[in-house]
């Protein structure tokens, strides 16, 4: 049962079919079954949701149902703060740090009843695209457990394409959530910058973070996306604009609809495979009505180029709170206060965070900041206006979700520009703040593609209604490893 | 645009980052390739174009200016990496 969407399981709770104790027990025994191999979780939280799904089966059985996710077992990516549960980021600076609060995300999750099972692995700070800067371990992409599952979220990814969850949440700086699920082949949604609370979340670039679903169908992106979304107080950055019901959107129907492919993504340093899957999806588009439409995104090559000097320069200012003073670890190696701090900091970063750290300190100082931080920001209005033009024309965008498909666990770890690389199709969305989805759209040899479907901002809906029409008339979603 | 071990030795510091010295090596050859690949937006005209810090237009919120108690200050402290009468625990600042 645990290879079930969480909408089939919800008829089958609702019908008395199973129980939410039988489902989590049987994610558990996933867990205990694959988990060796895959390494999804930091912290699994199993007595928790045991006792959990009882009192969702309690609800249930009384008829009174919190949402369609009661008693349904979801993981949350470890850079959302979870009250009295172990929160790390996956870094050694925050390893024992246990939230006095929950995010606002993860009180959505517990007032929909849904059980949580762990916290997922990820890039420390979400800073990566492989999951391999991950200060606790290493996850495994469950497809080939010799490669990546990408990242940030790729603990996330790999629980739901390994069944060790029926879904996820992840965050996504740079396609922290889609690049992931392109990799393990599930569905990845990264809603308008807004849209989502990110209280709570731990802040990693404030300009370009934003959290959203990871599921097995574009059906569940849906149902979660109406939790999670919505405007919070506590977060000055939410967006207070109307949550429609996003389960309407779901309509079997992109006649007439204008869809833009990107040229630039269809060019060269893009993989012969994922590009023959990408114009297969073109061809399934126009057989359903749809026009498809060229467009030119020229300067999305310069999009990873402004990303790496933003996002850097953003963490560096967020990261300047892990000091050793309030929370986390602290050196032992201090005399005075400055090298506390400085020694602190050493000892609990990892490689790649303090490499962002140091570009962003130098973007930032005295001498550099218009000649990189200013110049990257207005490359960004040049992204964003490239965006623009193309809505003019068309309804969404597509492309791939990435280059290639996954790639082998320490393949780039030794060139930090070839991995950045591996975002070129993610970043300008983040960019330009607008909502983007990854489904899975093929396979190269047996490793999935992902589709990379972006929208207008707030216009999530006709996201899902062509990631939805894609879906019934495909077969791919339903290949599992 | 080359990086001197200089450059990084001072970035470091702003960011109270202690390097070992294979640290300052790696970084060093790193930055430059980085910042190298950033030269690129050189190429793109901006002069007349506006700097976008957030994509989504937003205003400054504000919230009436009163306290609002927490209560679990336990939970907070739980944390501390050293804590003393229910305050958190520096190395001393002034001597």
């Amino acid at each position: 049962m645990h290879t079930k969407t969480a909408h089939e399981l919800h008829s089958l709770l609702t019908n008395k079919e199973i129980s939410s104790l039988e489902l989590i027990e049987a994610v558990l025994a996933q867990i205990d079954k694959s988990e060796g191999e895959i390494q999804a979780y930091v912290t699994v939280t199993k007595e928790k949701a045991i006792k959990q799904a009882k009192a969702a089966d309690e609800r249930i059985k009384a008829g009174k149902s919190l949402s369609l996710l009661d008693g349904i077992p979801i993981a949350v990516k470890d850079n959302m703060c979870t009250k009295g549960v172990l929160t790390t980021c996956a870094s050694k600076i925050l390893a024992n740090y246990i939230p006095p609060y929950d995010a606002t995300v993860v009180t959505k999750i517990k007032e929909s009843g849904a059980v949580m099972v762990g916290k997922a692995n990820m890039d420390e700070f979400a800073m990566g695209s492989s999951t391999e800067n991950s200060g606790i371990h290493l996850t495994h992409n469950p497809w080939d457990t010799k490669r990546v599952p990408g990242g940030s979220s790729g603990g996330s990814a790999a629980a739901v394409a390994s069944n060790e969850a029926i879904l996820a949440t992840g965050s996504d700086t740079g396609g922290s959530i889609r690049q992931p699920a392109s990799f393990c082949g599930v569905v990845g949604m990264k809603p308008t910058y807004g849209r989502i609370s990110r209280y709570g979340l731990v802040a990693f670039a404030s300009s370009l973070d934003q959290i959203g679903p990871l599921t097995k169908d574009v059906t569940d992106a849906a149902i979660l996306l109406n939790i999670l979304s919505g405007y919070d107080a506590k977060d000055s950055t939410s967006v207070n604009t109307p949550v429609p019901d996003y389960r309407k959107a779901l309509v079997d129907d992109v006649a007439k609809m204008k869809i833009g492919y990107i040229k630039e993504l269809l060019g060269k340093g893009v993989d012969k495979d994922v590009k023959d899957s990408i114009k297969q999806a073109m061809k399934k588009f126009e057989e359903l009505g749809a026009e498809l439409i060229e467009i030119s995104m020229p300067t999305f090559e310069y999009a990873v180029a402004t990303y790496y000097l933003i996002a850097p320069a953003e963490a560096s200012s967020n990261l300047a709170r892990y000091d050793g003073v309030k929370y986390g670890h602290r050196s032992k190696e201090a005399k005075d206060l400055i090298t506390m701090y400085s020694n602190t900091r050493e000892e609990g970063f990892g490689d790649e965070v303090k490499r962002r750290i140091m570009i962003g300190t130098y973007a930032l100082s005295a001498g550099y900041y218009d000649a990189y931080y200013l110049k990257a920001l207005k490359v960004r209005t040049l992204i964003k206006q490239d965006f623009e033009k193309a809505f003019a024309k068309c309804d969404v965008l597509i492309s791939p979700t990435c280059p290639t498909p996954a790639f082998k666990i320490g393949e780039k770890t030794a060139d930090p520009l070839s991995m950045y690389l591996s975002d070129i199709a993610t970043i300008p969305l983040n960019l330009a703040g607008l909502p983007g989805i990854s489904i899975p759209c093929g396979f190269s040899q047996n490793l999935p593609i992902g589709l990379q479907i972006t929208g207008k901002a707030f216009d999530e809906e006709t996201i899902l209604r062509t990631a939805f029409a894609f879906e019934q008339n495909t077969e791919w979603h339903k290949r599992r490893p | 645009m080359t990086v001197s071990k200089k450059d990084v030795e001072h970035a470091a510091k702003l960011a109270r980052l202690g390097l070992t010295e294979q640290e300052k090596e790696l970084f060093t050859k790193q930055l430059s390739q980085i910042l190298e690949f950033a030269d690129s937006l050189n190429k793109l005209d901006t002069k007349n174009v506006a700097p976008t810090s957030h994509a989504i237009p937003m205003k400054n919120v504000l919230r009436e200016d009163k306290t609002k108690p927490f209560t679990d200050t336990d939970a907070i402290l739980a944390n501390a990496p050293e804590e003393e009468e229910h305050m958190f625990k520096v190395p001393k600042i002034l001597e």
